[in-house]
């Protein structure tokens, strides 16, 4: 199993271990409770070191990134960002990833640990003019600084001062005499900063936030919080057979230009989408967990993707893909735990607003 | 790791504590610890009847389900309610929030269970 170069930190810290997308990773420090609610009043910190990051440059980089990526990037600023997919031909998704446009001739490409080899293998097969394909993933490391007091944070121990970097931008800047790539964005649904450096900077960012009180928080709350605030996972709620229009995120889709998978989407759309990721409420006691299976009368129509219990919400939720017509808001369903049958409903899978920094202006805006 | 003497247990972690022919049904410190907070406990009814290595409910942590496993077979004559509403007392003292009383319906079935002894060799393997 791979490891972080935060691992000795984590088994310093007594982390519970396991095993994710390869890596031995900290699934929490204290409690996964206690963490998320850490994340959502004052700050914590992730290591997400298992990131993969890729590197696009060239003459032709950004015609080759618009004809992969489902987010138009040829109008981003420089120190912009896009979320968007990598699609089959059949808009199944191959990954979901964060694109950093350095310049016209450069992007930094910020993937899914489980998918970087993958994602690296279909990018390489449709390499197309002057352009190369680095894997940096093993160079850097990677800290998510999350939570409203994330900026309060980078002040207190950086010196460094956020106010100026807008949510989905990012700034190739110094910590500690140090070159680091810092990003306002995160997966929690709060203000926050992604923090890319060298492994040797990475574990001295990591000590620098702990001794200033930032208490670190696992992949058992990261994956809570980025719930709670309707945020999808890979291979939950998009996958090779699932895709972003169905996952209900065509705001990261612009089917105004041509990229792979733009036909089959558009005719998904056209058609009218025959089932959706929708978000579900549990009437009664139970919870309800990814796999099982959701009903209409005797029909199944679907399942669920994911699901928690949260201390922080009254009612037992879930994402689940659903054929339509069930999907529609205020659908009364039923879930099968253990045999058993209990009655849901279709609601917004909106749980909790998101707070973060709002865009920019010229930040580009499906249209 | 807490593990006290006097209760028998299984393999796939619950303790058996027996009282007059009954057998009060938990989950061991040891399970409490991997599981992380207990945020459901699904019970059995009253007048169910469990059979031993066969599943009588789950115990749901904030990330995952899991099997509860009777370590012993009969007639449930008792559920402790009190984990309906505070689920988290399985993560408090996990030996004295009992989950099942179970009429006992072959004390036999006891014997084929580990002591403290033997369960803590066997949570260190």
């Amino acid at each position: 199993m791979k490891r972080t170069c935060l691992y000795q930190a984590h088994i310093a810290l007594q982390a519970k271990m396991v095993e994710f997308a390869g890596f031995e990773m900290p699934l929490y420090y204290k409690s996964i409770a206690a963490e998320h609610d850490l994340i959502r009043e004052n700050v914590g910190m992730f290591d997400v070191s298992h990131m993969g990051e890729f590197i696009i440059e060239g003459k032709d980089a950004t015609p080759f990134v618009e004809a992969l990526f489902t987010n138009r990037v040829e109008a981003l600023n420089p120190g912009q960002i896009a979320y968007g997919f990598l699609c089959q031909e059949d808009g199944g998704v191959v990954d979901d990833l964060l694109v950093y446009k350095h310049h016209q001739n450069r992007y930094l490409l910020v993937v899914n640990a489980a998918n970087i080899e993958q994602d690296f293998a279909w990018i390489k097969a449709h390499l197309k003019g002057e352009v190369t394909l680095t894997n940096v993933s093993d160079d850097f490391g990677e800290i998510a600084l999350q939570g409203p007091q994330a900026a309060t944070i980078l002040k207190r121990a950086f010196a460094y001062d956020p106010q100026a970097l807008a949510y989905f931008s990012f700034e190739e800047t110094t910590l500690l005499d140090q070159p680091v790539l810092l990003s306002r964005t995160g997966y929690t649904g709060e203000d926050g900063f992604e923090l890319y450096a060298s492994i040797e900077t990475t574990k001295m960012l990591w000590q620098i936030l702990l001794d200033s009180g930032v208490q670190p928080v696992g992949l058992g709350a990261r994956d809570t919080l980025r719930f709670e605030a309707a945020l999808p996972l890979y291979g939950h709620e998009i996958s090779r057979t699932i895709t972003p229009l169905e996952a209900g995120l065509s705001f990261a889709v612009d089917l105004t230009k041509p990229f792979i998978g733009q036909e089959a989407l558009l005719a998904q759309k056209e058609g009218s989408l025959k089932r959706r990721i929708v978000g579900l409420k549990l009437l009664g006691k139970g919870i309800m967990r990814e796999g099982y299976p959701i009903y209409a009368g005797q029909t199944c129509v679907g399942v669920v993707t994911t699901g928690y219990k949260l201390p922080t919400q009254d009612d037992a939720l879930a994402f689940a893909l659903i054929d339509a017509p069930h999907h529609k808001l205020g659908t009364q369903l039923e879930v099968e735990i253990r045999q058993k049958r209990f009655p849901v409903e279709v609601r917004n899978k909106k749980f909790r607003a998101k707070k973060t920094k709002e865009k920019t202006e010229e930040k580009y805006e499906n249209t | 790791m807490k593990t006290p003497k006097g209760l028998y247990y299984a393999e796939t972690h619950e303790w058996v504590k027996v009282e007059d022919g009954f057998g009060y049904v938990g989950i061991s410190d040891y399970a409490q610890h991997s599981l992380g907070e207990v945020v459901y406990v699904e019970l059995p009814e009253e007048n169910d009847h469990v059979t031993k290595d066969t599943e009588f409910g789950a115990v749901e942590s904030v990330k995952a389900a899991s099997d509860l496993m009777a370590p012993v077979s009969g007639v449930v004559v008792a559920i402790n309610d009190d984990l309906e509403d505070s689920p988290e007392l399985i993560n408090e003292d996990p030996y004295e929030n009992w989950m099942i009383k179970v009429e006992l319906e072959d004390p036999s079935e006891i014997e084929r269970l580990m002591n403290a002894e033997e369960y803590s060799a066997f949570c260190e393997e």
